[in-house]
């Protein structure tokens, strides 16, 4: 089973080399979207790099939800929800007619406002990715990915003695964390957050913080938030949404010492929002 | 200064008298309601109990070599025996109308009963013994105090003669009152001391067993359809106003529906469990999607975002995820539905099941009836007998309704979501 993963390990990062050389991950190129008959997005342009977080920041209905549910293809189960225009993951436009969503949705995961651990023991939420998508087939090795997966959300020590019990009896805070190996366990490229912490105390948020930070090193994560403080400390590019248009986007720092657009500005500084 | 916060204060009197007046007349609605409930049940109840005790008259049988051959003990006339012990009980009485009046205080099927003994006690034979042999219907009300003696003698069946008869046996010891086990043993018959609800309440259960295997898979299905892949448009609009309008049909309609489709076009038996239960799961087929769809519904949307985040397909996300949370209140609404098909009578009028059936049925091919047909039937039997038959019999009815919803309620308790 070691072999297996090392061996794993060694596939994922000759993929990343290749990946690094040709550029951005995720290129989202002039989406919109509509609800029924409402736009909710205007031609949304920007590109997503490998290995950063992105923060997505912007007031209350701009859009951030629903962008970031474009990149996983959530919004596909909204039946009046309609999207133009192409999101490109590593060079794959997902909208095309021969792409799945659930060979999507395996590369691209996703943490959710509230935490939506299933109602089943805490070793069967984390299995329950690798089992579906039958990436891990021996027992031994599901409890490798198990193991591996809750340590890396930094949720091991705390349940590593009560695997069985349900996920739904932890804390919120450990709930999320249960929610992000979850999605971790099945190896995605991409994880995208909405508002991963809008539902814990401060001391779950930093642990969560801190845990998005590691999470870096191998994935690339989208992160919607509410919180400047949160978007300041761990994201390396920020990008403004305003009433369904993408105002600017750069680097973190630029952004929030030196916004280009009022808007922004007016946003950062609590004029609007 | 006055009191702002007085008892006293401006239009505060009539609110208080109008919120009294509305308490009032709910608690009454309510009293009303359960005192109507409570003298229905106990009147049933009453009439009911009678049935659950039989009538017997002890009788001297001479089972001497005169009447029973030893080496054939199932070939004697056992029928003779009884009314020879009867004849020797009552001397006096010559005329054959008499005597007939007097074989007619015990069941027909005191013979049968006789011959039964005789072959449970083989030492018997040969001997003159004591039986308790079980009294006709007529008997059985006079016994239980049923005939009004005061009455002239021909306003009543039961005639003078018989009630000295009756009155000289019950002050000799010979009569007495028995749990009545027939009850519960007996199919139908058409002596009312024989009847029996047997064959009726398996008749329900073959006919339920039917229409929980066809509605419970079909409706369950159907809900998961519709709640969880069908686009929400207009069709699906128009399938769910149809269901609901389906629900709300009176069931003498499916009964004619089947009468017209299974029998006379499929040509399945009539009366039998089978073509019953078809009938009854089309009854119940749209309680249970109703039923099912609010389960599901229930399912808060963030167990399905958070599989189908993580890639399952829709199928997975439905039969690992969303299903089993529901299934408790798909459960729950089956077996309300199911208790309704119980008590459903009349469409199992239009296909037939309503036959005298006296076999306990043994398969789903059988003929058959059901709990509420064999009420239906007995409460329109002219015997007096059957009166407190009919009572019984829907007690039993009540009895497994009341179970049947408890059993939902203690299922819906069980498995209550916690989220
Ligand atoms: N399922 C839906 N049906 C119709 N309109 C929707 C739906 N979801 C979102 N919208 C609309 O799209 C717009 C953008 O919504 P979205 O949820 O993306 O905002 P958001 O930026 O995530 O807001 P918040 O910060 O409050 O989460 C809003 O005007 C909203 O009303
Ligand atoms: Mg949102």
């Amino acid at each position: 089973m070691l072999n297996n993963s090392v061996e794993s390990e060694q596939k994922m990062s000759e993929f990343e080399k290749t990946l690094d050389e040709n550029g951005p991950i995720i290129q989202a190129k002039g989406v919109e979207v509509y609800y029924g008959e409402k736009q909710a997005l205007f031609g949304i342009d920007i590109d997503f790099q490998k290995h950063q977080v992105t923060s997505l920041i912007g007031p209350s209905g701009c859009g951030k939800s629903t962008f970031l549910r474009c990149i996983n293809r959530m919004n596909d189960l909204v039946d009046i929800a309609r999207v133009e225009g192409q999101v490109i993951i590593e060079n794959q436009d997902i909208y095309s007619k021969d792409v799945d969503v659930v060979a999507l949705r395996a590369h691209v995961g996703m943490v959710f406002q509230k935490p939506n651990p299933f109602p089943k023991s805490i070793y069967d939420n984390v299995a329950y990715g690798p089992r579906i998508h039958k990436t891990v087939t021996s027992k031994d090795e599901m409890d490798y990915v198990v193991e591996h997966s809750l340590k890396r959300a930094g949720l091991w020590d705390e349940v590593k003695d009560r695997l069985q019990e349900q996920g739904t009896g932890l804390s919120g805070g450990q709930q999320q964390r249960l929610c992000i190996a979850r999605a971790i366990a099945i190896e995605p490229k991409v994880i995208l957050m909405d508002e991963p912490c809008s539902a814990l105390d401060p001391i779950a948020t930093a642990v969560v913080e801190e845990l998005i930070d590691e999470l870096r090193e191998r994935f690339t994560i989208i992160i919607v938030t509410h919180s400047m403080q949160q978007a300041a400390r761990v994201s390396q590019k920020t990008a403004f949404f305003h009433l369904g248009n993408l105002v600017e986007h750069g680097d973190t720092d630029q952004i929030f010492t030196n916004p280009q657009d009022d808007r922004t500005e007016n946003y950062i500084t609590g004029r609007i929002g | 200064m006055t009191n702002p916060f007085s008892t006293e204060a401006a239009g505060l009197q009539g609110r208080h008298t109008s919120e009294r007046l509305f308490k009032l007349s709910g608690l009454a609605a309510i009293i009303f309601a359960i005192g109507f409930l409570a003298v229905m049940v106990g009147s049933i109840a009453w009439t009911g109990s009678g049935a659950l005790r039989e009538s017997v008259i002890q009788l001297t049988v001479d089972l001497g070599p005169d009447n029973v051959d030893p080496s054939d003990v199932d070939g004697a006339s056992y029928r003779t025996i009884v009314r020879d012990a009867l004849k020797a009980s009552f001397p006096d009485v010559k005329s054959r109308k008499d005597r007939r009046k007097l074989y007619g205080l015990l069941s027909p099927d005191a013979a049968l009963e006789l011959k039964q003994y005789v072959r449970d006690n083989p030492d018997a034979v040969g001997q003159v013994v004591n039986v308790w042999l079980l009294a006709s219907d007529d008997a059985d009300i006079y016994l239980k105090g049923g005939v009004d003696t005061s009455l002239e003698e021909s306003q009543r069946k039961f005639s003078d003669a018989e009630v000295s008869w009756v009155d000289s046996l019950t002050e000799s010891g010979q009569t007495k009152r028995q749990f009545n086990k027939r009850f519960f043993t007996n199919g139908d018959s058409r002596e009312p001391e024989l009847a029996g609800i047997l064959s009726s309440l398996v008749g329900s259960a073959l006919t339920l067993v039917i229409c929980f295997l066809i509605s419970f898979p079909m409706g369950v299905g159907a809900a998961i359809y519709l709640e969880e892949f069908a686009k929400k448009n207009r069709w699906s609009e128009f399938v769910e106003v149809n269901i609901n309008n389906l629900a709300a049909v009176p069931s003498i309609v499916f009964g004619l529906l089947g009468l017209a489709i299974f029998l006379n076009f499929f040509g399945l038996p009539r009366s039998s469990p089978l073509v019953g239960g078809m009938v009854l799961a089309l009854m119940t087929l749209p309680t249970i999607i109703i039923a099912s769809r609010a389960s599901l519904r229930a399912v808060p949307p963030s167990i399905r975002e958070a599989a189908l985040g993580i890639g399952a397909s829709r199928i997975q996300t439905t039969f690992h995820h969303v299903t089993p949370l529901a299934l408790p209140g798909m459960l729950t609404g089956a077996i309300v539905g199911m208790a309704r098909a119980l008590g459903e009578t009349a469409p199992l009028l239009m296909i037939g099941m309503v036959a005298f059936i006296a076999d306990v049925p043994k398969g789903f091919l059988d003929s058959a009836t059901a709990l509420p047909v064999q009420i239906f039937l007995w409460a329109d039997a002219p015997q007096r007998g059957f009166l407190e038959k009919t009572s019984a019999a829907i007690i039993v009815l009540l009895l497994f309704l009341v179970l049947m919803n408890l059993l939902a309620v203690v299922l819906r308790r069980k498995f209550e979501r916690r989220f």
